[in-house]
């Protein structure tokens, strides 16, 4: 599956404020691939431009290779799952609800969106009994996975994680990485990672691209990059993964 | 909703009933007792009547009058001269008619009393010094006269009394409420009063006749559309010239001191002139029963525009910020005008009675609603709007799963606040005939009738406890259910 993500010449503005120009870079297909930079250098951004959400303010955006679409916006966006920080799941809705919504929306059989939700849910480790359960009575962890599995259940194309693995303890936190690398495997989708966390990075993904004042600095395998960083700035970075964790 | 179609279905079928004659009173005693009278005359008749009693004033009754909402009421040929046809020359009975009948209306021969303003002394005193008209107060210079302010300004007031008469005397201003009291107990000789208060027979007093014809004539009569029906005319004009000034005063203390209902002084003056009379009046439990009903009617049909109006204006505007901004701010606007004069205001616009009563709740409701639709949509998390909108749902969607849910909370304790708003305001829907619990006590205040205001007041109180709870637990019930799950 060929993910295709080619970015010319972006930039991207909000008023005066340019959060990065001049961005180009292709991401190879298969795999993941972590976007790794400090706080503010526009990785939200950048994720936000790939479904679309955002447009840029100069430049060009190819996703599957062809341009963002303008119509049909909707169902473009339905191939690409999309998690976030703390799960960002429906309060109102319960585990089931939440992760089969986009499914009963597309008029998936019962049949199909019940054995795909139990095969989510045995994927990321989750129980079934919680199916009934509400957002609010889970733990963090538990609302990453369900999160997860959300952004999974339709088997889209690709997999946007806008650094779903940051809001929880370290020790969850490993188990989640086993789980997704599992999920993932088994999944086979392409997916787009971003992080602050180079130890998160280099664990989960096998390309990076390190995005930093100026745009990207370097972009490589992940082992590449890790034996021969281009800058003072991607060394910096790299030595981040030394912190105990 | 669903819940109070039936409600509504009732209070519609009451309000389409029949075709009866429907007779006014303005708010304030006398008026009333009129209405009484006019009205059981025409039943004793066999005309169909319907009460529409307490109307907020002269330009409420007359408007509503001249656009049919009513079919009469008594009016005072003073006041049609000067507050409404704007001619005080012209307060003859022919030049008025001449007058009300470009409007449709006319004024039918008068009871017989002039309730105009008169100047009051004592009995007692009256027969000592041999007082009897306004003229003789010129040999006694030495009696104490206090008036009431207003009637120390106004050009037909003392001023205008003196230049008449050569007064040329100083007077005390006195509270009106007091001066009664004064007289009684003897600080003062004279005041001005109505001379058809009821007060001058409580307090035995007698009116100085105006010799020199100096206070306009306010001659109280039957003024009617002119396409009531001939037979109705007909009998209205069997009262005339049939009430003096002192049988008005009677009728007048009987009601305010002897506790005697409308409808019995009514009944009791009519018998005395040979007509059958109907003393029974409105039960208090029917009465009670049909004010509630009435009231459940203005709030309901209210509500459920303002409901449907609010949040979908919340819904519309919430994206756009200044947008959401305005229109809330243009429904705080609306809250702030004075119930009485937003009332007043919908006259113009759609007459008196039910309409404009349930025009002015629903843009009284219409604040709370939209205000907490849209601040509740707009204060969703935005984590939560990102996601709804990056996972790939319609507008109408996003709506439909994520925005209205979980802004439902809010939105139901708007409604909520607006339906205890509505029932609160819909008691002073009765100064535009809308009747209701405001009905009570809108009589009550005329009658200075502690027990009449609480008969308005007390259910209006239950029922907003009760909506208020009610809604309450509709709230509950249709809560998302993730609060409830846990615990909140």
């Amino acid at each position: 599956m060929n993910a295709g993500v080619r970015f010319t010449g972006v930039g991207k503005r909000f008023g005066e404020h340019w959060v990065f120009r001049d961005l180009s870079l292709s991401l190879p297909p298969g795999g993941t691939t972590a976007i790794v930079g400090e706080s503010g250098c526009g990785k939200t951004t950048f994720l936000q431009l790939v479904n679309g959400v955002l447009r840029p303010s100069e430049g060009r955006v190819e996703v599957f290779g062809a341009d963002v679409p303008r119509e049909g916006i909707e169902s473009f966006r339905r191939r690409i799952g999309y998690a976030v920080q703390g799960a960002g799941l429906f309060p109102h809705m319960t585990v089931r609800e939440n992760v089969t919504l986009l499914a009963r929306l597309e008029r998936w059989s019962r049949e199909a969106v019940d054995a795909r939700l139990e095969e989510l849910l045995d994927e990321m480790g989750l129980d079934a009994g919680l199916s009934g359960h509400y957002p609010v009575q889970l733990s963090g962890g538990q609302q990453q996975r369900v999160g997860l599995c959300r952004a999974l259940m339709l088997r889209p194309d690709m997999l946007l994680l806008d650094e779903p693995f940051s809001a929880v303890d370290p020790i969850t936190r490993e188990s989640l990485y086993d789980q997704f690398l599992h999920a993932r495997e088994h999944e086979g989708v392409d997916t787009l990672l971003v992080t602050h966390d180079m130890a998160e990075a280099v664990r989960l993904s096998a390309h990076l691209v390190i995005l930093g004042p100026g745009g990207v600095h370097q972009s490589g395998a992940t082992e590449d990059v890790l034996a021969h960083p281009t800058d003072d700035y991607v060394a910096r970075l790299l030595a981040t993964r030394a912190r105990p964790s | 909703m669903k819940r109070l179609a039936p409600a509504v279905c009732v209070c519609v079928a009451l309000a389409a009933a029949g075709e009866p004659l429907v007779v006014a009173s303005k708010d304030f005693n006398e008026s009333y007792i009129l209405g009484e009278i006019m009205a059981q005359l025409l039943e004793s008749d066999g005309f169909e009547v319907e009460r529409r009693f307490g109307l907020g004033g002269t330009l409420i009754c007359y408007e509503a009058l001249r656009t049919g909402e009513i079919d009469l009421y008594a009016e005072y040929t003073g006041t049609l001269a000067t507050a409404i046809l704007r001619r005080p020359d012209r307060s003859g009975v022919d030049a008025l008619n001449e007058a009300l009948a470009q409007e449709g209306l006319t004024l039918l021969p008068g009871f017989g009393f002039n309730n105009t303003y008169a100047l009051a002394v004592p009995r007692t005193l009256a027969l000592a010094r041999g007082l009897e008209t306004i003229s003789g107060l010129v040999d006694h210079a030495d009696l104490r006269i206090a008036v009431s302010h207003e009637f120390l300004e106004r050009e037909d007031g003392w001023p205008g009394l003196s230049s008449a008469y050569g007064f040329d005397r100083f007077v005390d201003g006195i509270e009106h409420g007091l001066a009664y009291q004064a007289l009684e107990e003897g600080t003062i000789d004279l005041t001005d009063a109505y001379s058809t208060d009821g007060e001058l027979v409580r307090y035995d007093l007698v009116v100085l006749r105006d010799d020199r014809g100096f206070f306009p004539r306010y001659l109280a009569a039957p003024l009617v559309r002119a396409d009531l029906p001939e037979r109705a005319k007909e009998r209205l004009r069997t009262v005339a010239a049939t009430l003096d000034d002192a049988a008005m005063q009677a009728l007048n203390a009987s009601v305010l001191f002897d506790d005697a209902s409308f409808a019995e002084a009514a009944a009791g003056y009519l018998e005395g002139i040979g007509i059958a009379g109907d003393r029974s009046g409105s039960e208090l439990w029917p009465q009670l029963w049909r004010n509630t009903l009435r009231h459940l009617e203005l709030t309901v049909m209210a509500l459920v525009p303002a409901t449907v109006v609010g949040i979908g204006l919340g819904l519309l505007v919430f994206r756009v910020a200044w947008l959401a901004r305005s229109v809330v701010y243009a429904t705080g606007l609306l809250q702030t005008i004075p119930s009485i004069a937003l009332l007043a205001f919908m006259i113009p616009l759609f007459g008196i009675g039910v309409t404009p009563a349930i025009v002015a709740l629903f843009l009284y409701s219409l604040l709370p609603i939209v205000r907490n639709t849209v601040t509740a949509l707009s204060t969703i998390d935005p984590v939560l709007q990102r996601v709804s909108l990056a996972m790939g749902l319609t507008r109408a969607q996003r709506l439909r799963h994520v925005f209205v849910p979980l802004a439902t909370p809010s939105m139901l304790a708007g409604i909520r606040t607006a339906a205890v708003i509505s029932i609160g305001t819909a008691t002073l829907a009765a100064f535009i005939g809308a009747g209701g619990l405001g009905d009570p006590i809108v009589t009550g205040l005329a009658l200075n009738d502690h027990g009449l205001i609480l008969q308005g007041a007390l259910p209006a109180a239950l029922l907003a406890i009760f909506t208020e709870f009610a809604l309450e637990g509709l709230e509950r019930l249709l809560s998302p259910r993730h609060l409830r799950a846990a615990g909140v």
